[in-house]
């Protein structure tokens, strides 16, 4: 299992009171949800609600099913052979297995960021809109706009704007993934995922993303997934910890981190597992 | 270790040598038969030095050397040899060629005024001239200080004379000719469903063209009569008077007074000839234009045939289909199609595109040509589409595995960031992963083109011929005629080898053609791999 890295600039934990903001307090509800691949029981019994507009981290040792879950808000893992799944999950109180909710309007409205950044081999530009030319805008002016904002929300727009005809591949890796964050917004989902969206980057990099998540969550709900407690400590307002494919504490970051009530999380933020 | 003996050879050696006697063996071939096609097919242009030799037995030869061996049954400590000479004037000797033994050719001399002639009719002549009679009738002797001037401009104006019959002969009679056809079928046709008013301009038509037709011929026959030909008088090795109208000559050149600059353009100028002219003389000499044309133009449609099928089954295959058993008995036997003979291909092309697709065709949509034309097919015979279908069916499972692999090949993180921004499936292929897999595509599109340019078995079955009167391309609508028979190196190679009446003159060719062809797959392998590295350059530094 890996370590725990401190970064570089903060040896303590500092934790942010779970700001009260308007929205659903079930916007993602997640009930008695279990996850299988093929015989592989990955996801056991989890149940959860995450507010609109709040950030949620998911944190857990390595394999214990953070990504699965997180993947099965969008229903990613479908691409999967051999998967199944028990119990619901609904968004704004609709299940996402629905089967009259095509999963490609599913996904539009839950955008996505990977661990990898995985920008296509295609203009900066391009990229950003890619989401929009999938639903058929063609309109020129539209695209445009929809780019500067996007690359200004994800704080990329100073960087690029003089150079957005130019592959998205010349791009440094801190600079790839806040493209990749741009185009997962560009058509305004309303839930953004992330999955260990740091993990490949430099501390530098890692705090313009992490600013840039509390600039986004005044717009968007987003669900994390980092094994950098310090990260989740600094980002979230909930936090959920999972072992095993169980979910075995979910509460206010400030509860999680201060005052967990289960002595396996209180042994993973304090670092003696994990 | 523990062992004492042999620790410090590595065990395995031995198979380090055994690989790089491989890779020699291979090596050693490519390079022996490249060399051997390179070297025997650009010396057949250079012009030597013509030797005028005595032998034995009384007999004067004057000949260009073609080829030296070690005659049949003579000793191997002691071989003796013989020697082919190239001795031209066909209508006097019979044969271009002449085995001597070498032991019998008591001398040898480069006289300087040995005269080569390459001729419209009857392959070459090596004679001595005597005197040239002008077109204004006056006559200059050899020996005259004029004389090679004065010839060698008699030739360039013979030359335009015979353009200008060329030109009128087989462009413009031949169009008539053409268009009477098609008319002749109107005219049938109208005859037959009594259409009076359409028989009525039809008959007016044709005699319009039988005049034209009539015109032209009068026209020939005077650039014939017109200006005097001048002639060459000349003597041949036996000292027979030989005297030759310069509108026969295409070439004239003194092998023994040129300097090295003069052989250079020479060469040359056998080479333009070669690659930009019509053949000649049951093809054994001038151009290859119309084949290298038809070469490329098949494989260029063979390519824009297999590659869409191609990718759009291996989409299918990779992306769309269930995986399991049954896809895997369809790869296999994709896999094993590669494996079927070409010929087998050419026999299903030859059964089932020409007869059954293009006999509908003809039955839809030429019914009255083929009514009225004494049955002669249009589709439902050999010709350029059928060739290229065929050719890209036989090229299919190349183009299937390089795509599918190419596709395998494509990152799963850009195929998850298409599908998690909300892109369908269709989508994802179109926009992400044929983009990013068009460099591997375009390695299989390479190899078909490679496989299918230097095919020819199958061709004979479906549409390529010895000598065709047109080309599949030209001024007439629809301008690319895909039902049109063509002609094609790989099969010319084969009729110059193995079908020609002279296979001694046919020798040459057979290897400058051969090395026309290689030279024309290579440059189509560059040009597609021009494209590929072009790509490529676009998705440097993707750092999946
Ligand atoms: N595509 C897959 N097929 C089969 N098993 C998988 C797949 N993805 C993940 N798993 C398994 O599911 C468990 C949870 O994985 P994951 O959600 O990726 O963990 P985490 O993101 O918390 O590290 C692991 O045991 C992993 O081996
Ligand atoms: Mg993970």
């Amino acid at each position: 299992m890996p370590q725990i890295m401190n970064p570089p600039s903060s040896s303590r934990i500092k934790v942010r009171p779970a700001t009260e903001r308007e929205g659903r307090k079930d916007y993602i509800s997640i009930r008695d949800y279990g996850f299988w691949y093929g015989q592989k029981k990955a996801l056991d019994a989890i149940s959860l609600d995450i507010p609109e507009r709040q950030v949620v981290a998911f944190i857990g040792p390595s394999g214990c099913g953070k990504s699965t879950l997180l993947r099965n808000l969008n229903r990613m893992n479908d691409l999967v052979d051999g998967v199944h799944h028990e119990g619901d999950i609904t968004i704004n109180g609709r299940s996402i297995y629905d089967p009259g909710l095509e999963v490609i309007s599913l996904r539009r409205r839950v955008g996505m960021v990977f661990q990898k950044s995985n920008p296509f081999p295609k203009s900066i530009f391009e990229n950003v809109v890619y989401a929009l030319r999938v639903v058929g805008v063609r309109d020129r002016a539209v695209l445009e706009e929809a780019c500067e904002t996007s690359l200004r929300k994800a704080a990329l727009w100073d960087e690029v704007k003089d150079r957005l005809d130019d592959s998205a591949l010349g791009l440094s890796g801190g600079q790839m993934q806040r493209l990749c964050i741009a185009r997962a917004i560009a058509n305004r989902p309303e839930i953004l995922l992330m999955d260990e969206p740091c993990s490949a980057l430099d501390p530098i990099a890692t705090g313009k993303i992490e600013e840039l998540i509390h600039e986004l969550k005044d717009q968007f709900t987003i669900v994390i997934v980092t094994h950098s407690m310090q990260q989740a400590a600094r980002v979230s307002d909930r936090t959920a910890f999972f072992y095993l494919g169980k979910q075995i504490e979910y509460d206010t970051t400030e509860k999680i981190f201060m005052n967990p009530s289960q002595a396996q999380t209180e042994a993973y933020i304090s670092g003696r597992f994990g | 270790m523990a062992s004492s003996t042999d620790s410090s050879t590595p065990r395995g050696e031995a198979f380090v040598w055994f690989t790089g006697l491989g890779l020699i063996i291979g090596l050693g071939m490519v390079i022996g038969l490249l060399s051997l096609v390179i070297v025997n097919g650009i010396t057949v242009f250079w012009a030597p030095q013509v030797p005028v030799a005595q032998v034995d037995d009384g007999r004067t030869l004057i000949g260009q050397l073609a080829q030296r061996r070690v005659r049949a049954g003579s000793p191997a400590d002691k071989p003796r040899y013989e020697l082919q000479y190239q001795v031209g004037l066909r209508e006097l000797n019979g044969n271009s060629y002449l085995w001597v033994d070498e032991a019998k050719i008591k001398s040898e001399s480069f006289p300087a005024d040995v005269l080569g002639l390459e001729r419209v009719e009857n392959g070459p002549a090596f004679v001595r001239p005597q005197s040239l009679r002008k077109s204004d009738g006056k006559v200059i002797a050899a020996t005259d200080a004029g004389f090679e001037d004065a010839f060698q401009a008699e030739v360039a104006a013979a030359a335009v004379v015979r353009e200008k019959l060329i030109e009128i002969t087989r462009h413009r009679i031949g169009d008539v000719n053409g268009e009477m056809d098609k008319a002749r079928v109107a005219l049938r046709r109208a005859e037959d469903l009594k259409l009076a008013d359409e028989v009525e301009a039809r008959r007016r038509q044709i005699a319009g063209l039988e005049e034209r037709f009539a015109t032209l011929q009068a026209e020939a026959k005077k650039v014939v009569e017109g200006g005097a030909v001048a002639s060459l008088i000349s003597k041949d090795a036996s000292n027979r008077e030989v005297v030759v109208p310069l509108t026969q000559v295409i070439r004239a050149w003194f092998p023994n007074r040129l300097d090295t600059w003069g052989r250079v353009k020479l060469f040359f100028s056998r080479l333009g000839e070669f690659v930009f002219d019509e053949p000649r003389e049951a093809n054994t000499e001038g151009g290859l234009m119309p084949a290298i044309f038809g070469t490329l133009v098949m494989t260029v449609f063979m390519s824009l045939l297999v590659t869409p099928f191609g990718v759009i089954t291996a989409i299918y295959l990779r992306e769309y289909a269930q995986q399991g058993a049954v896809l895997r008995i369809v790869r296999i036997s994709v896999n094993n199609l590669a494996g079927v003979p070409s010929i087998v291909f050419g026999v299903f092309g030859l059964g089932f595109f020409v007869y059954v697709l293009g006999g509908s065709i003809d039955q839809l949509f030429f019914a009255d040509q083929l009514k009225y034309n004494n049955n002669t097919p249009v589709f439902g015979t050999g010709g350029l589409l059928w060739c290229s279908l065929t050719l890209a069916l036989m090229t299919l499972p190349v183009v299937i595995v390089a795509t599918e692999e190419a596709l395998a090949a494509v990152p799963r993180g850009m195929r998850e960031a298409s599908l998690a921004t909300g892109a369908s499936k269709w989508q994802t292929i179109r926009d992400i992963l044929l983009p990013a897999s068009a460099p591997g595509i375009l390695t299989g599109v390479i190899l078909a083109m490679a496989r299918g340019a230097g095919e020819v078995a199958p061709l004979m079955l479906v549409g390529v011929v010895k000598l065709a009167p047109t080309l599949p391309f030209d001024g007439s609508a629809p301008f690319l005629h895909m039902d049109r028979k063509f002609m094609h190196l790989g099969f010319h190679v084969y009729d110059l080898g193995f079908q020609s009446p002279d296979s001694d003159a046919a020798r040459p060719m057979v290897f400058a053609t051969t090395l026309l062809l290689i030279v024309l797959v290579v440059c189509l392998n560059i040009g597609a791999i021009w494209i590929r590295n072009r790509l490529r350059a676009r998705f440097k530094g993707a750092s999946f």
